[in-house]
């Protein structure tokens, strides 16, 4: 599937209201704010040409659902039924009547228009203040029919941030590794998906254990381990072009990698004798750095998003625990205190939270921190789970569960789950096959 | 009640919570583990007659115990005898912990049996040692005694 866009964003009429709406995304929200999302009008013509190379009846009902579907799963909106909508779409579109809309209790209105021209997908969006009575926002942009999901979920980035404040994180995808077959023979394959679970593709087959993928901050490439002809190692994989390639010539198993923020770096672990310790590999002219040396496991490093620091899981004190240290090693301090063994650390998008996987009294817990190791917070707690990851704003986290129906191990299954860093809202996030090792990559448009 | 009965419930009383505290240790024993870890023969196969494939660990940890110095000086004697077999030494983990740093603990699990198999007088060359953390266990129950059965270093024939 070619990863082709092409956007020209026009601003149309962008007239400012001071927001009387208002979305609070740092409290755990208990009254999501109640939204029409209008189906996108559009006109006979277009709709049989999207039709014909789509095979969807109405595109504009297509778009408006997934951007439905996006507010309503981020816990913070309300779509409201549309069958109670008394304005139809063209004429919402071009001037709500806004006493409609206050009569079914919508407090912010979506509509828009989308058009066939010139071979492309042309699609205008407005979002009301339906009880200051006034346009909030008005975009229009154009791409190739075949990303028509993606409308709709810049759409609701665009609405959740003049909302909210903060920037979205729906026109995302998730790479993860998809597992099937019994506990004792799990075949793995690496497979990607847009955030709401759709256009799940697999990119490895399953010949060879695969785990931990992560994306590069460019979202083209992936880097994760695989035990391809049984020499566990790191591998860069490009999406668009399906070309693999290891990670450097060590003479061990190298794991756990992931990229500096810049794209440049990988960093990750290489294990020799018994002893685990971080390097970073620069992946233009190939030098390798080692970053710890230590005889304890020093493993699971993660870059501040400045790239300055690296926080990172080590047993050194006996048991594992969570480190932080300057991006070139200096000044290795501990951060994780609390009673139980501490692993995956990932320090947030914003740079302020580190988010880890705690084991105590035998349950599992993910938790988020301060970078200097106070607040510690833990959001759910379940018989096994681990390996939360960030969404680009820095507000929610994916991570993946096993549960089994019983002590034997049988009905054993595995499954990704979100969180809002709210404590909030925490759901099971579909996926086709069995999933665990989710990482969420950055907004795609940047 | 009369001075015997009182004596006799207390003395059953004091009974009971000596039992109870002797149990309360973090790592019980069983008839099939030590510590927590396995000593039984279910999942172990053998290199030859006597000669026991594997080696387990407690959990969190990567030192031999007694036992699996025995098993791995039996190993290494008929690698002696053998001396064009090559071997791989496989690590393990259990579930009950992260996924990376489970990788980490088999590979150091796994060098535990070939350092002293080194010491044994087997030359290195004739070792190849790889981890599979938590990925390839060998009991997908949930008790400690499966995750006992896990937590090991499986010697395997590689030529």
């Amino acid at each position: 599937m070619l990863f082709r866009y092409l956007f020209f964003l026009l601003i149309l009429f962008p007239i400012k209201t001071f927001a009387l709406i208002e979305v609070d995304i740092t409290r755990g929200n208990l009254n999501p704010l109640p939204i029409a999302v209008s189906p996108l009008s559009i006109d006979e013509d277009s709709k049989k040409s999207f039709n014909q190379i789509l095979k969807k009846k109405n595109i504009g009902s297509e778009i408006s659902s997934v951007v439905e579907n996006n507010l309503k799963k981020s816990g913070l909106f309300n779509p409201l039924n549309k069958d109670a909508f008394l304005q139809k779409p063209e004429i919402a579109n071009l001037k709500p009547r806004f006493e409609d809309w206050n009569l079914i209790k919508a407090q912010a209105l979506i509509t828009g228009k989308v058009k066939f021209v010139d071979e492309k997908l042309r699609v205008e969006f407005r979002l009301w203040d339906v009880l200051a009575g006034k346009e909030m926002m008005a975009l229009a942009f154009t791409t190739v029919p075949s990303n028509w999901r993606r409308v709709g979920h810049i759409i609701t980035d665009k609405v959740y941030e003049r909302l909210t404040g903060e920037k979205g994180y729906f026109d995302t995808r998730i790479i993860y590794v998809s597992e099937e077959g019994p506990k004792t023979n799990r075949v793995k394959k690496l497979a990607i998906m847009d955030q709401d679970g759709f256009n799940n593709k697999f990119l490895t087959l399953g010949n060879e254990l695969v785990l931990t993928p992560r994306f590069s901050p460019t979202n083209q490439m992936v880097t994760y381990l695989s035990y391809f002809r049984n020499l566990p190692r790191v591998y860069l994989l490009d999406i668009e072009t399906g070309m693999q390639e290891v990670v450097g010539d060590f003479p061990g198993m190298t794991f756990a990698p992931r990229f500096s923020p810049d794209g440049k770096k990988i960093i990750m672990s290489f294990a020799k004798d018994g002893n685990s310790d971080i390097y970073t590999m620069d992946l233009e002219n190939r030098i390798v750095e080692r970053v710890t040396n230590h005889p304890s496991i020093d493993t699971s490093p993660s870059f501040s998003p400045n790239g300055k620091k690296i926080t990172f899981n080590s047993d050194r004190s006996g048991y594992q625990q969570i480190y932080i240290m300057d991006s070139n090693g200096k000044n290795v301090k501990r951060i994780s205190f609390g009673n139980g063994l501490y692993g995956t650390p990932v320090w947030s998008p914003r740079g302020d939270l580190i988010a880890f996987t705690k084991l105590h009294k035998g349950k599992f817990y993910i938790g988020v921190m301060r970078t200097d190791g106070t607040g510690e917070r833990l959001l759910t707690e379940n018989f096994y789970q681990e390996a939360p990851s960030w969404s680009p704003n820095g507000r929610v986290l994916i991570f993946y569960r096993e549960t089994k129906t019983n002590s034997k191990g049988e009905g054993f299954s595995a499954k990704l789950w979100s969180i809002d860093l709210t404590g909030y809202n925490e759901k099971l996030v579909e996926t086709e096959t069995d999933a665990s090792d989710p990482s969420w990559s950055s907004l795609l448009g940047n | 009640m009369n001075l015997s009965k009182i004596l006799k419930n207390s003395f059953m009383v004091l009974i009971a919570s000596l039992v109870l505290t002797a149990c309360a240790t973090q790592k019980k024993s069983t008839n099939l583990t030590q510590g927590d870890v396995y000593t039984g023969t279910e999942t172990v196969e053998y290199l030859a007659s006597g000669v026991k494939d594997r080696v387990f660990f407690a959990t969190n940890e990567t030192v031999l115990t007694t036992a699996s110095r025995e098993t791995l000086r039996k190993q290494a004697a008929w690698l002696r005898k053998n001396s064009k077999i090559t071997i791989v030494l496989e690590g393990h983990a259990d579930e009950r912990g992260t996924r990376e740093y489970n990788l980490a603990l088999g590979e150091r699990r796994a060098n535990s049996a070939k350092d002293y198999l080194l010491t044994y007088g087997i030359s290195s060359d004739r070792i190849s040692v790889i981890s599979y953390g938590k990925e390839r266990p060998v009991d997908s129950g949930s008790t400690p005694l499966s995750w006992s059965k896990n937590r090991r270093s499986v010697t395997v024939k590689a030529n």
